[in-house]
């Protein structure tokens, strides 16, 4: 087969927005003041007024475009090809929700709007939150936090409130080795101590591990299920009962729900939190990096500690609730990423249930499938039936050619391919967790397998090929430890004199 | 079914060679007791058209602010967005893609976030600046627990009572996991009384916490918090601004911020109801290895060409675990790049002349009001586009009176704290005309 990059990406060299501003140019301009003008020193102390420049010249408006529009073409994106990142549910995005998202009626409300005036908002604020904890088997939920770790943040922040309030200090969050980065982090950022929990040979949560570590002292464990190997936990109710047994809380991190809707539901299998991230599982655009959402739902035990408002419906219509008196506060301004919700919003109304299903169902279906293909080529370490992905391990390769998955990653992108997640969940050598989603062709996935074989090959036959991947792509392999011994954040102006000594 | 390109022909066929009967077996490890035994509760898809038509109904249910005149603010402001921007955030390159992991294929998402940090040094005055965090509440929550790591010792912040009343619930909030405490620092005349902080501080402070222009737009005395900044050791002067306010007023990095920090919305971002916005973050650079979130750098690829990257990661979470500086991955990439667009639609001069009608129109709006018999000025300070006005009788009567006649009169100040149930935080941006400013103030002479 052939490389589909070869020879046919853009080479775009594209100068910083600051190098292509002169003086004098605008793209944008405002009529002209409707109003008597003052002196700005009459109306602001001359000492609180800004001297020097700030910097950007000025860009004339098709200037402004084509250099952004320059940018895009260096992206991959969904939109441009196959990105099966593990862990990330990089599905499509349907279009009709970018539309609907911008109708006036949405895009152009303010948060403290008279809530009389925003009942349509409300609404669908409040049947998001109901679908959400139907989807999850939870009571309620909150759509405050703006994204998965942000979630998980709120979501400690309950448990912490729940020990409080019972008047117990616990001082222990447990995670598994193969926990997502942030599921730590958030523990650490909410004043907990980790313990990390083994998992065992099938990559399940070790049970036995779980009970000698469990003690008074814990306060909750997180988990994601299936994990982040692809793996259904099947011991999940006998973790959640070791877990409650000493007064701990569950915590569900959402970020691989989408193997599960319809067919399995975090509250069914003992969990008290669960955080859904709405730019993976409910189909909103991932943006480059954000805005993501993450709505977390909750037993009823603890809706007392939401995160205020909450959005309310009586005989009067729909309201926000800001008196909560238990809450634990508030985790962001205002009611969230409003925008990202309704998009959520609109995927679920789209699909409806079977839809959903239907969706874990393909999702499921995919990732089986390309395991299949690939296991005789690339070592899989856990060989049993995957939920909506899998991890490969590139030892053979490593081990037999001295090509690494670093490697490996980097020569899909000569086929147009974004790589899957690399070198995570840590607990697998030169991991590669690829999660191909449902949106994808059969067709798409056999061009991965076609691609993955070839490079698979190519490691045995030509290693220095791959070291040298990739060749076809806007820049190549960045020094990336150079950038962070002497990080170069932002753009300098060269100090003319400096250069023509130069 | 929508979305989903395999046909059932492809599904048996995949699963023959998967090896299994039907898609239900694959789920065949889901324990019998945790299986959902029954279809979800949720309403029946709809199609593309009902759905369209479902949402136009929604969005009908709600009072959008193109129908009406608005001068509502406290943090959210209806500046004006070029077409432009948009028109740039639909690419799909660059709305599809995720956080840049494989920068080969990310040099577009890279490029413009490190255009975005440059500009939120140059507007600021600061150093160096991050990727973005959610908005600016959650921006100034993570600055007070960076000054808790830049001095190392202490547990306490002082936060100014003219901070917005919702960014101070989430600093506390965020503060109080850490068992750190908060103390609020009154507000004298809608301004930060700065002795009080100086009295308030103690070797125990990390951080002060301040908002300029503050919570009632008031502009806060430069000098004051230049002077206080001075005796603050190691704690951290964390002070949140408007970015639009930066095109006029002095940067914070020249009277001695440590960490600015602030909500991006008005560059370019629709209100949306809240958000999705993003959050700037700006330190010095002796500080940048403590600072939270994505940083973007410059490097070289291997054929010595110009490229970006994600630096500086042995902070983050994905690599440090629980000794991450934050746990923050996805951040709010897509609305910095809409605020890296605007700014360069408007240049520094485009830029100058928002802040300045901005400026000029509150003004114009508050010498008329002050003039109206029972109304008048609540803070007899210099403010930038926000002001306080003190009314005849509660500010939520008024504002339901306006709105009969389509005026969004302004903020009810008495929802956050009824004391000031009778003031009304009136905002006003370059996108209103003369005209709507007279409809505003007569409006408001009707109802005294």
């Amino acid at each position: 087969m052939t490389r589909e990059g070869e020879g046919r990406k853009l080479q775009v060299k594209e100068p910083l927005i600051f190098e292509l501003s002169s003086p004098g140019r605008r793209g944008v301009r405002l009529g002209p003041l409707d109003v008597p003008e003052e002196p700005m020193d009459a109306l602001l102390p001359a000492e609180a007024l800004r001297e020097e420049e700030i910097g950007i010249l000025g860009v004339a408006e098709v200037d402004v475009v084509r250099h952004f529009v320059k940018l895009s073409q260096m992206n991959h994106g969904v939109d441009t090809g196959f990105y099966p990142l593990g862990s990330c549910t990089m599905k499509y995005n349907p279009k009709v929700n970018e539309d609907v998202s911008r109708l006036p009626g949405f895009a152009h409300l303010h948060p403290y709007q008279p809530d009389h005036t925003v009942q349509g908002a409300l609404q669908l604020l409040h049947e998001t939150e109901k679908y959400l904890c139907e989807i999850a088997g939870m009571e309620r939920a909150t759509l405050q936090p703006a994204a998965g770790a942000h979630g998980e943040l709120a979501g400690i922040m309950l448990i912490r409130a729940y020990h409080e309030d019972r008047g117990e200090d616990r001082d222990v969050i447990i995670v598994p080795d193969s926990a997502h980065g942030t599921n730590p982090a958030t523990a650490a950022m909410a004043g907990y101590r980790t313990v990390e929990v083994p998992s065992d040979e099938r990559g399940c949560v070790d049970i036995e591990a779980l009970r000698a570590i469990v003690d008074e002292n814990v306060a909750g464990l997180m988990l994601t299920n299936p994990n982040t190997l692809g793996v259904f936990d099947e011991s999940i109710l006998e973790i959640a009962e070791i877990i409650h047994g000493v007064g701990g809380l569950l915590y569900y991190d959402g970020a691989n729900a989408n193997a599960i809707l319809g067919y399995s539901r975090p509250g069914d299998m003992g969990f008290d939190i669960v955080h859904f991230n709405l730019h993976k599982t409910f189909g909103t655009p991932h943006g480059g990096g954000g805005p993501g959402s993450g709505p977390i739902a909750v037993v009823p035990e603890l809706v007392p500690y939401l995160p205020a408002p909450l959005v309310e419906c009586n005989d009067d219509g729909y309201h926000l609730c800001w008196d909560i008196p238990k809450s634990i506060g508030q985790v962001r301004a205002f009611t969230g990423n409003f925008g990202v919700v309704l998009k959520a919003y609109a995927y679920i109304r789209s699909h409806g249930p079977d839809g959903l299903k239907a969706v874990s169902g393909d999702a499921v279906l995919n990732a089986n499938y390309l395991m299949e293909a690939l296991k005789a080529h690339y070592y899989l370490p856990f060989d049993r039936t995957c939920m909506h992905e899998f991890v490969l391990s590139g030892r053979w390769q490593k081990r037999e050619h001295g090509v690494a998955t670093v490697d490996i990653a980097k020569a899909l992108l000569d086929y147009d391919i974004h790589p899957p997640t690399v070198y995570f969940p840590l607990i697998v050598e030169e991991a590669l967790m690829i999660e191909p989603t449902e949106t994808e062709s059969r067709e798409t996935l056999d061009a991965f397998i076609d691609a993955m074989i070839q490079i698979a090959e190519d490691a045995a036959e030509d290693p220095e090929r791959l070291h040298e991947a990739p060749m076809h792509t806007p820049v190549r392999r960045l020094d990336e430890s150079g950038a962070a011994r002497s990080p170069v954040v932002c753009w300098q102006p060269v100090d003319e004199a400096d250069a023509s000594d130069a | 079914m929508r979305y989903l390109p395999n046909t059932d022909a492809d599904r048996k066929e995949m699963l023959a060679a998967i090896g299994v009967d039907s898609v239900d077996d694959l789920f065949a490890t889901i324990p019998e007791k945790v299986r959902l035994g029954r279809p979800l509760e949720l309403p029946g898809a709809l199609s593309e058209m009902e759905l369209v038509g479902h949402m136009r109904r929604l969005a009908a249910e709600n009072v959008s602010l193109d129908e009406c005149v608005s001068f509502l603010g406290a943090g959210v402001y209806d500046h004006y967005i070029p077409a432009a921007v948009d028109h740039m955030l639909t690419r799909g390159e660059f709305y599809t893609a995720y956080t840049p992991y494989q920068p080969e294929v990310s040099q577009g998402t890279l490029q413009a976030i490190f255009e975005f940090q440059t500009l939120v040094t140059q507007l600021t005055g600061m150093d160096v600046a991050n990727a973005s965090m959610y908005d600016g509440s959650t921006a100034m929550a993570e600055a007070a627990l960076m000054a808790g790591r830049v001095k190392r010792k202490g547990e306490r912040v002082l936060i100014s009572e003219a901070v917005h009343p919702e960014y101070r619930t989430v600093v506390g909030t965020y503060i109080h996991s850490l068992g750190w405490t908060m103390d609020v620092v009154p507000a004298v005349d809608g301004a930060t009384d700065v002795s009080a902080l100086r009295e308030a501080l103690d070797d125990d402070v990390v951080a002060v916490l301040v908002q300029n222009p503050n919570f009632f737009g008031v502009v806060e005395s430069m000098e004051e918090l230049a002077d206080l900044s001075g005796d603050m050791g190691k704690a951290q002067l964390i002070v949140a601004c408007d970015p639009i306010s930066l095109a006029v007023l002095k940067p914070p990095g020249q009277y001695g911020a440590d960490i600015v920090v602030g909500e991006g919305q008005p560059l370019g971002n629709p209100m949306s109801y809240g958000g999705p916005y993003l959050g700037f973050f700006a330190s010095t650079q002796k500080n940048i290895r403590a600072m939270p979130g994505r940083v973007i750098g410059q490097t070289t690829d291997v054929d010595g060409t110009r490229g970006y990257v994600m630096t500086l990661q042995t902070r983050e979470q994905h690599i440090r675990r629980e000794r991450a500086t934050s746990n923050i991955c996805t951040n709010e990439a897509l609305n910095a790049l809409a605020a890296t667009v605007y700014l360069s639609l408007m240049g520094q001069e485009g830029l100058r002349e928002v802040a300045e009608h901005t400026t000029q129109k509150a003004h114009y709006a508050a010498r008329a009001i002050a003039d109206l018999d029972g109304y008048g000025l609540r803070f007899d300070r210099p403010f930038f586009k926000e002001f306080a006005v003190q009314c005849p009788r509660p500010a939520r009567e008024i504002v339901a009176a306006l709105l009969e006649d389509g005026i969004m009169a302004g903020v009810d100040l008495g929802r956050f704290d009824d004391s000031l149930e009778d003031v009304l935080l009136v905002a006003v941006t370059e996108k209103r005309s003369k005209e709507e400013i007279d409809r505003l103030v007569a409006g408001l002479e009707g109802s005294a």
